[in-house]
């Protein structure tokens, strides 16, 4: 079966060419099988969420071969980068980013509107449907800013699989949330997980959280330092 | 199936509806700035209009005059250079020669739409002791009132012109103390005099023409002026008057004649309409160039407050095409919409305008001239200048690096 995601050798610096050039990713290799569910931990600085913009599609690496379900992104252009991006990953923040201007179901639907270039009646079926996943049934007609922390990044996970992506990048999702909020985001993304073999890569400073994934993969000063397998979960 | 519209229009007016304050704020700057532009190109073409129709009611378009009268030295021989002073020789009346062949070649031109013979000179009005000079025009009136429209200015009496009839200004009846059925004794330079029966009293809106211009039928001034058969003064109107320079110079060179347009006479006049002009189009162009900032200043305002969102459509997919048209929309949308708020502003102040300003007679100062294409071109150039101006700061947020937008 193909990898969701192969990385080889990823090489990112800034500055290049200059003398104050920086290495932050030194030669990373990486592969996501299909319905992975892996954390990513590192201190600040280490170079997690460069990685991350890298896997996402939203930063090239200076070096090294990205590829997403076995198609090298190498070759492609701006706009190549962005369908991929926007047909194959699915993105959770932080802070939920939601756009405040649009409903819940709005939002669930952004990414196919901004694909499909305007609404169909299928899409609200899409993202009535995501909205029940994630237990948001009643607010799914809510503003995006009238609803709590907890419910807007439920919004976010809906919207991150509006387009079925087969990979989802979770940038400490649970974050800014307190501990009940977070456990249920957290509950609610390995659920999807299990039901929909999404894969799923999450960076987390909550080590409770890291060990029920499948894989916790350690980021040190750019390196890939080590991998353990989650406690509480076995693996897939 | 509901048809929506394309997703960037629907971000577009959602983006412009949650900031409704900022949005409000700057339709009132499109529509103040739309509205002096509608008002003041609306009043300079009604206040044109109206010079243009007084100028020209009162006129012709082209007058056909005989040529001067010049001096020439006469030359000792071939090798010789004189430099002989020549004096202009004084300008007598004469006739148009041959004037019957010309109006012939006038009327056959398509451009030309009427053609009066006139002749003028100067003759003293004498009632008792009163007298004063006068200006006599001598016309055929069913072809003279279709160029100056006399009987529209007709105060007392009929326009209505016999052999030995005669139509005197208000303030020649003034100052003779005559009214209509009076009569008047004519007397020219040569000595010549006829008795005229005053037949109607007009007010040409201006003192010194009422004072000095009388009208008489053709044939009367001919035998007054000892221009027996002969007019001073072909009148000419044309279809397109702005064009009545350039037919006056064609005239001038196929005819042994002098033709001098409306355009050369009033020169000061077409100054001062072309001095009003510019400025009115350099403030117009002003007040557009600060719309157009002002545009440009709120859409540059909502790219930065929008970036984290920019960052996430990006992200989610968004193509630089579909933010820079996000944003291109919005500037279109509020051009539209503010150039409409304008023009309604600038037409409803220009009817209260229009009502409240009055001439000196109580006569409305310029006609009501509201051009549908005024709106249309207004609308037009607004939505225009709108996404033009949407476009520096709709390349920013395209331009946007998403991982930098969504960081903030």
């Amino acid at each position: 079966m193909v990898d969701v995601l192969a990385l080889g050798q990823i090489r990112k610096s800034y500055n290049v060419g200059t003398p104050v050039e920086t290495e932050v990713l030194h030669g990373i290799d990486l592969t996501l099988a299909a319905g992975e569910f892996v954390a990513l931990m590192g201190p600040s600085g280490s170079g997690k969420s460069t990685l991350l913009n890298i896997i996402g599609l939203l930063d090239r690496p200076t070096s090294g071969t990205v590829s997403i379900n076995g198609q090298s992104t190498a070759g492609l252009s701006e706009s190549g980068l962005t369908a991929l991006r926007g047909h194959t990953i699915g993105f959770v923040f932080q802070y939920h980013y939601l756009i405040s201007a649009f409903t819940a179901a709005e939002n669930v639907m952004m990414p196919m509107l901004v694909s499909h270039g305007r609404r169909t009646d299928a899409m609200q079926d899409v993202a009535y449907g995501l909205l029940a996943d994630v237990e948001l049934t009643r607010w799914r007609d809510n503003r995006a800013t009238n609803m709590s922390g907890g419910q807007q990044q439920r919004v976010a996970i809906a919207r991150a699989l509006a387009m079925n992506p087969s990979l989802v990048l979770a940038d400490e999702p649970t974050g800014n949330l307190d501990s009940v909020s977070a456990d249920g985001v957290f509950d609610l993304m390995r659920r999807i997980n299990k039901e929909r073999s999404t894969t799923f890569l999450i960076v987390t400073h909550n080590l409770e959280l890291a060990r029920r994934c499948d894989r916790i993969l350690d980021v040190i000063d750019g390196r890939i330092s080590g991998q353990e397998a989650g406690r509480l979960s076995a693996p897939a | 199936m509901r048809n929506w519209a394309p997703i960037e229009w629907t971000i577009a007016l959602r983006f412009l509806t949650e900031g409704i304050m900022q949005t409000v704020f700057i339709l009132t700057g499109i529509a103040m700035g739309v509205g002096v532009i509608v008002f003041m190109s609306a009043m300079l073409a009604g206040l044109q209009a109206n010079f243009i129709k007084r100028v020209l009611t009162s006129q012709a378009h082209i007058q056909i005059i005989p040529p001067d009268e010049i001096a020439r030295p006469l030359r000792s021989g071939t090798d010789i250079v004189e430099g002989a002073i020549v004096q202009r020789p004084s300008q007598r009346i004469l006739s148009i020669d041959q004037w019957q062949t010309i109006r012939t070649a006038m009327k056959a031109r398509p451009d030309v739409v009427t053609v009066s013979p006139t002749a003028t000179g100067s003759a003293l009005a004498i009632r008792g002791d009163a007298s004063r000079s006068i200006t006599l025009t001598g016309m055929e009136p069913e072809l003279y009132f279709q160029i100056v429209r006399v009987p529209d200015y007709i105060v007392v009496g009929t326009s209505k012109l016999e052999s030995d009839d005669i139509l005197i200004g208000t303030e020649l009846a003034k100052d003779l103390g005559a009214t209509i059925g009076d009569k008047l004794n004519l007397s020219v330079s040569s000595g010549a005099t006829r008795v005229l029966t005053i037949t109607g009293i007009f007010d040409l809106g201006n003192k010194s023409a009422n004072e000095r211009n009388t009208f008489v039928a053709l044939r009367t001034a001919q035998s007054l002026l000892d221009l027996i058969g002969g007019v001073t003064t072909l009148d000419v109107t044309v279809t397109d008057i702005y064009a009545a320079e350039s037919i006056a110079q064609d005239i001038s060179a196929a005819l042994p004649i002098q033709a001098d347009s409306w355009i050369k006479t009033n020169a000061q006049f077409f100054t001062a309409v072309s001095a009003q002009q510019s400025s009115n189009t350099l403030i117009r162009s002003f007040v557009g160039l600060s719309v157009a900032f002002g545009i440009a200043a709120v859409l540059v305002v909502s790219v930065i407050q929008r970036s984290k969102d920019i960052g996430i459509l990006r992200a989610m997919g968004a193509r630089r095409g579909q933010v820079l048209g996000v944003f291109l929309i919005q500037g279109g949308v509020l051009g539209l919409i503010g150039s409409l708020i304008g023009s309604s502003l600038g037409a409803g102040a220009l009817g209260l305008w229009h009502g409240t300003a009055r001439q000196a007679d109580g006569t409305e100062l310029f006609p009501l001239i509201l051009e549908p294409s005024l709106f249309v071109i207004a609308a037009a150039v607004a939505t225009l200048t709108g996404v033009a101006a949407g476009m520096a700061p709709a390349l920013r947020a395209a331009r946007l690096d998403p991982v930098e937008a969504i960081r903030g």
